[in-house]
């Protein structure tokens, strides 16, 4: 929030109890309540959707249809026959992701995207199933990938390192891909809606100045419902490609 | 506020000293002792997962029930048309057979008929004129026993007035030379004639 001559542009992405004292006692902030919010939004979404199981769907039950072949097609095209397990997780990461960035460009409202600590979680989350169904399908087989095939001996000392490396920044380019995105767009947003404050105070012409970054403001939120799609989307292919290659090598 | 040197300074300095700011004060994301942040992953976690369990229990399924009945309503209905279309086909070529049988069975009994005809016309000619000749022959036959009959009786006729006329005209007769002679003449007339 602008307070005087400086712009608070972190500000927003600190977390309050909610709810008094069940909000203290229970760690619950802005971030828990909208998760339940994406989550219920999504989950209305498809009830109140599919609500008429109509044979020529209206539009609402055909936007939870396309919306359901559109990851059954991500995660059965991209991890394979194998995908169709493995597309309920991918279902809900990808939604739970989009409706978290897309609720969060609401005003007044908290983007619990924008915390790395959540994105990570995710991220991790995603990096122990690949690792446990690698473990399954593959067995022991799967550590000789950090050996890469064909390579001369004597460089495993250097290469295996480096594979077991990449493996591991996996984790945490994928949470902190999300994250960065979503943090820089929201201080853009709040850095250009303060100049509007700001220049606002200055008279008339500072309110005739003060319209060029609200116009930046609306291009910046049509930018970031493009990067909050994209950002999910990235999320749950890479999240495919990762069950892939733990599925097929 | 005046748009001074110094406020627009001062507008500015924010953006500059953003990272700066950052570092200071910190991003609140980067606070990992704060119970809220803490707090804000275990309830992540435990809403991540009633939300999968949600959906891959309930709401999935369910929009999956959806479009595979739909899939299996179009499929249904395709091989319905299918069989309607072939059975349609099979009709037709039945009922295709069925003309071309009929047509087949028609110019046989046509011609049978025909044949049926013919042949009990031949013979009904045969007949009427075998029937002909016969009561041609029949007639000659009778024609020519009239003849001879008549031709046998004009002696006796003759004979018999010769006769008479010599009984009127001599007042006897000698009835054997009378009849030869008769027999006689009629012989030369009987030449005479053929």
């Amino acid at each position: 929030m602008a307070s005087g001559s400086t712009i608070d542009a972190l500000g927003q992405f600190e977390l309050h109890p909610i709810f008094g004292s069940f909000g203290e006692a229970l760690r619950f902030s802005q971030a828990p309540l909208y998760m339940v919010i994406s989550s219920a939004v999504v989950l209305a979404f498809l009830y109140v959707g599919m609500k008429p199981k109509a044979v020529v769907p209206g539009r609402l039950q055909a936007a939870a249809e396309v919306s359901y072949d559109f990851v059954h097609g991500l995660a059965v095209d991209t991890i394979g026959e194998k995908g169709t397990s493995f597309f309920p997780f991918i279902f809900a990461l990808f939604f739970f992701i989009l409706a978290g960035n897309y609720i969060g460009l609401l005003p007044f409202s908290y983007t619990f995207t924008s915390h790395i600590a959540v994105t990570f979680a995710l991220a991790i989350t995603v990096f122990i199933i690949c690792i446990l169904t690698s473990l399954r399908f593959q067995g022991m087989s799967f550590f000789k990938h950090f050996m890469p095939e064909g390579a001369p001996v004597a460089l495993s000392p250097i290469l295996v390192p480096i594979e077991i490396l990449s493996y591991i920044s996996r984790p945490i380019s994928l949470s902190i891909r999300l994250f960065a995105n979503m943090v820089a767009g929201h201080v853009l947003l709040e850095v250009f809606a303060s100049f509007t404050i700001m220049l606002a105070g200055l008279g008339v012409v500072g309110d005739a100045l003060a319209v060029a970054p609200l116009v930046l403001n609306i291009a910046l939120t049509a930018l970031e419902l493009l990067v909050g799609l994209l950002q999910a989307y990235v999320f749950a292919i890479l999240t495919c490609i990762y069950l892939r290659e733990a599925v097929d090598h | 506020m005046r748009l001074t040197p110094r406020f627009l300074l001062s507008a500015a300095a924010p953006l500059a000293a953003l990272p700066g700011r950052a570092v200071a004060e910190g991003m609140p994301q980067l606070h990992f002792k704060d119970p809220l942040l803490q707090g804000q992953v275990v309830w992540g976690a435990i809403i991540f997962i009633i939300f999968y369990l949600l959906l891959s229990r309930s709401a999935l399924p369910r929009v999956a029930d959806v479009i595979k009945a739909r899939e299996t309503r179009i499929q249904s209905d395709l091989d319905l048309a299918r069989r309607a279309r072939k059975d349609a086909d099979q009709a037709q070529k039945e009922l295709c057979e069925a003309r071309e049988k009929a047509s087949e069975d028609a110019n046989a009994t046509i011609q049978s008929i025909r044949e049926t005809t013919r042949d009990a016309i031949r013979v009904q000619a045969e007949e009427t004129a075998a029937r002909l000749e016969a009561e041609i022959k029949n007639a000659e036959a009778q024609i020519i026993l009239s003849r001879n009959n008549a031709l046998n009786s004009i002696n006796e006729v003759a004979s018999s007035t010769a006769v008479t006329l010599a009984e009127r005209l001599i007042g006897t007769a000698d009835q054997k030379a009378i009849a030869a002679a008769v027999e006689r003449a009629h012989a030369a007339g009987a030449e005479h004639v053929s």
